[in-house]
């Protein structure tokens, strides 16, 4: 079994980037993408770190948080929000019919949090002494939410280690430390759930600081009640998402369970998804009447806010209700994919687009070609891990020697 | 031991005091009023005397040695730019013509009294001295950059530049100095007293005393006293403040206010999130009890149900059959009748 | 003596910071203290 990955790297890899079929006869270009992307990424890696941030970014004085920031951080750990919300309707609030999606979940919520931590790694000025953790070894600044922001990742990153290695441990038959892994499931999840919602919401109150930089149409006192509502929202079209895009890729691994579960899963999904957008649209209405900012509506930025909220809130509220109304798979699948790139376009309206509003727009930030590669480059890293693993380990099916141990 | 006995008892007097003579004001202090270090310093800097000498950037360059620039400080051909401070210059002269007339002003880090930068700095590597200045460790720096999206002035700069050690750059207020005695560096060169060290509050005494003798020449505001809670550079001008740059939407509120609501929300998280969650875990696994009680107490009815039914159609059965039985026999008698008649008759 | 809003919440938010670690180890006991006799009888 381990042998036979290599020959579908581009497969996966198209079908996230393209939402491609599972085409033997586009595999030679996309194979050819992934390979430049790798290198490319590989030589701007050495740039970055034997030249500085300099060499490879668009940052300035007063433009210090771009594309690593608004997108890797930002996005990233709203993307991987389906970790918890899945784990928690599976354990905690007794979904126990979406057992078979907390595993594809935990995974990518797991892979997704170290990508940011890579991230970061690149981002910060002296990623050695990130590595060292010194906020929390060294000298702690607790009055800083990016302490409670570091500490939360730093604890969820290990929570979410510790509920992915089952995967691993059943892989490679280690029952024994399996099983004490499984015992921990309760507290790990309860844990996660803390943990994620502390900062999720504490990356939007990262910006609370900033009232005089963030256009007032994205800035709030209610921030961290939107990244919070948000990230569910992305949570779940992420579990959404991804599953149908790993139906291309992984079908053959998927367990009976698995396929049978999905459906109603994604039914299911789409109906909470729509319920969280439509508190989510009242929050952000909420939002603008209590710094009473309907004037700002009327100006290029209202415009693009409104395009915000109609168009990748309003909207995916409605078309998941008709879909999970209409048990209409496509049109969920469809859905979900515009509620990502809602959350998304938040997520780089509030740390990139509108901020630093006030001042005039050669001063303004925008990211360089190379920035965005690095980006890129993460995301790819990611999938190929991904595909890696889901190849090999029982993460869409059970492992046959394990089976009734479920919980 | 005795010392630190009375001492101790001393505290205790002291709270006890405190709280029975000071009631009032003890509840009035547990709102948590900071008004700053007291007897700080700070350098008051009216823009009307300034003529664009650049002096001072001169003297900030020398004291704190930093790479002289490519163009000499006489040179007053810069000025055409707006400048902003970068990592080799921590202030800047900027220049704008109003009424025909130019106007010269100073920028540099404001120094607050409850600064942006610290409340942010999740290695606290920034902080605010007795003194007034606030001062960055860069020994303990990860290069995060949170300062600089924090600060309302746009103050620090960073080495972006420098692969390995880059650090914050920003005015120190000459921190070192003033341990000795010494005037800021700028302070020092400026030739017309456009800049004035001292005591925060002696300097809003004297711009007070200023804006009231000359109500024509300065506008009615020293700027830095109230924005964001206070700054130890205070500002007199003759025009408005943002039409220099000077921002006056910043509001009054002191740094650490804007995130303290968000913060204080964390322990409530910590604290009964676990609760609720545990919660929602013990209901969702009572209800799951139930509902396998109650299935089993289905099983258990129909069970019964299927058994009385099938008593029920055997009873009945039987009945039938032996109903079947009388009638056959009946018939048989009739039969037999029939046949021992025929038999009679032949 | 404390004289900044920036300095008291540096030493209120650290003693918080331990008091939820504190806590939460304390609620994994509590919670075992408290469902412990229930796995027995099921």
């Amino acid at each position: 079994m381990p042998t036979q990955n290599n020959s579908q790297a581009p497969r996966i890899t198209a079908a996230a980037l393209h939402f491609m079929r599972d085409d033997n006869k586009k595999f030679s270009p996309l194979a050819v993408i992934t390979g430049i992307i790798l290198v490319v990424g590989t030589i701007l890696t050495i740039l970055r770190f034997t030249q500085g941030l300099g060499a490879v970014t668009n940052l300035t004085n007063t433009h210090p948080w771009g594309m690593w920031i608004g997108f890797d951080l930002m996005c990233g750990v709203a993307l991987a929000a389906g970790g918890y919300t899945t784990s928690a309707a599976c354990y905690l609030f007794g979904m126990k019919k979406y057992h078979s999606a907390v595993r594809p979940a935990i995974l990518t919520a797991f892979l997704g949090y170290a990508t940011v931590v890579v991230s970061l790694l690149y981002d910060v000025g002296r990623p050695d002494r990130l590595i060292l953790a010194y906020p929390f070894v060294v000298q702690q600044g607790t009055t800083s939410l990016l302490f409670e922001v570091g500490l939360c990742v730093l604890l969820y990153l290990t929570v979410l280690f510790l509920e992915f290695t089952p995967i691993p441990l059943e892989w490679l038959g280690l029952r024994r430390a399996r099983n004490i892994a499984v015992k921990l499931t309760l507290a790990l999840t309860i844990l996660g759930v803390v943990l994620s919602t502390l900062h999720q919401s504490s990356l939007g109150a990262l910006f609370l600081i900033a009232p005089s930089k963030l256009h007032p149409l994205w800035y709030s006192p209610y921030i961290a009640v939107f990244f919070f509502v948000s990230s569910i929202a992305a949570g779940l079209s992420m579990v959404i998402f991804e599953g149908s895009l790993a139906h291309k890729a992984f079908h053959h691994r998927m367990g009976t369970t698995y396929l049978e579960e999905h459906p109603p899963l994604v039914l299911g999904y789409a109906k909470a998804a729509s319920l969280v957008l439509f508190g989510y649209f009242m929050v952000k209405i909420v939002g603008i009447t209590a710094g009473d900012n309907w004037h700002y509506l009327a100006t290029p930025y209202g415009v693009w806010f409104l395009v915000e909220i109609l168009g990748f809130v309003a909207l995916p509220c409605f078309l998941f209700a008709m879909g999970s109304r209409n048990k209409d798979i496509g049109l969920i699948k469809f859905t979900a994919a515009l509620t990502i790139t809602g959350i998304v376009l938040n997520r780089l309206n509030i740390s990139i687009i509108a901020f630093n509003w006030h001042l005039p727009l050669d001063e303004r930030y925008i990211p360089s070609w190379m920035e965005i590669a690095l980006s890129i480059y993460m995301v790819t890293c990611l999938i190929l891990v991904f595909r890696f693993i889901a190849t090999r380990m029982p993460v869409f099916d059970e492992h046959p020697d394990f089976k009734e141990h479920h919980e | 031991m005795s010392i630190s006995r009375r001492k101790f008892l001393g505290w205790m007097g002291t709270a006890g005091l405190a709280t029975s003579l000071l009631g009032k004001s003890a509840s009035a202090a547990s709102t948590k009023e900071f008004t700053g270090h007291p007897n700080s310093y700070g350098v008051l800097h009216d823009i009307t005397r300034c003529v664009g000498c650049r002096s001072c950037e001169e003297g900030c360059n020398t004291v704190n040695e930093l790479p002289k620039p490519a163009k000499a400080y006489s040179d007053k051909s810069v000025l055409n730019k707006k400048r902003r401070f970068s990592t080799t210059e921590f202030t800047v002269v900027n220049k704008m013509v109003q009424k025909g007339s130019p106007i010269f002003w100073k920028t540099q880090c404001n120094h607050c009294l409850e600064p942006a930068c610290a409340s942010v700095c999740f290695v606290n590597a920034f902080e605010k001295l007795p003194s007034g200045a606030v001062v960055y460790d860069a020994s303990v720096c990860v290069g995060c950059r949170y300062c600089m999206m924090a600060c309302p002035f746009e103050v620090p700069t960073y080495e972006y530049d420098d692969p390995y050690t880059p650090e914050i750059v920003k005015c120190t207020l000459c921190a070192p100095r003033i341990e000795k005695g010494l005037l800021p560096g700028c302070v020092e060169s400026c030739p017309t007293e456009s800049l004035i060290f001292g005591k925060r509050d002696d300097l809003l005494k004297i711009a007070r005393a200023r804006i009231e003798k000359y109500p024509d020449r300065y506008v009615d505001h020293i700027y830095g006293e109230h924005e964001m809670g206070g700054t130890s550079w205070l500002y007199l001008s003759g025009v408005p403040f943002k039409d220099l740059g000077l921002r006056e939407d910043l509001g009054n509120t002191p740094a650490p206010k804007l995130t303290s609501g968000a913060l204080h929300v964390v322990p409530m998280v910590v604290s009964l999130w676990p609760v609720f969650l545990a919660g929602m875990y013990g209901m969702a696994k009572r209800r799951d009890k139930i509902a396998a009680e109650e299935k089993l107490q289905a099983v258990k009815t129909a069970v019964e149900l299927a058994e009385n039914k099938a008593a029920e159609t055997l009873s009945q059965a039987m009945e039938k059959a032996s109903k079947e039985k009388e009638n056959i026999l009946k018939r048989v008698a009739r039969i037999k009748e029939k046949a021992a008649k025929t038999e009679e008759g032949s | 003596m404390i004289h900044t809003l920036q300095d008291f919440m540096l030493h209120t938010e650290s003693n918080t910071y331990i008091l939820m670690g504190v806590y939460l180890i304390c609620m994994v006991g509590f919670w075992m203290f408290l469902t412990h006799k229930d796995e027995e009888q099921d």
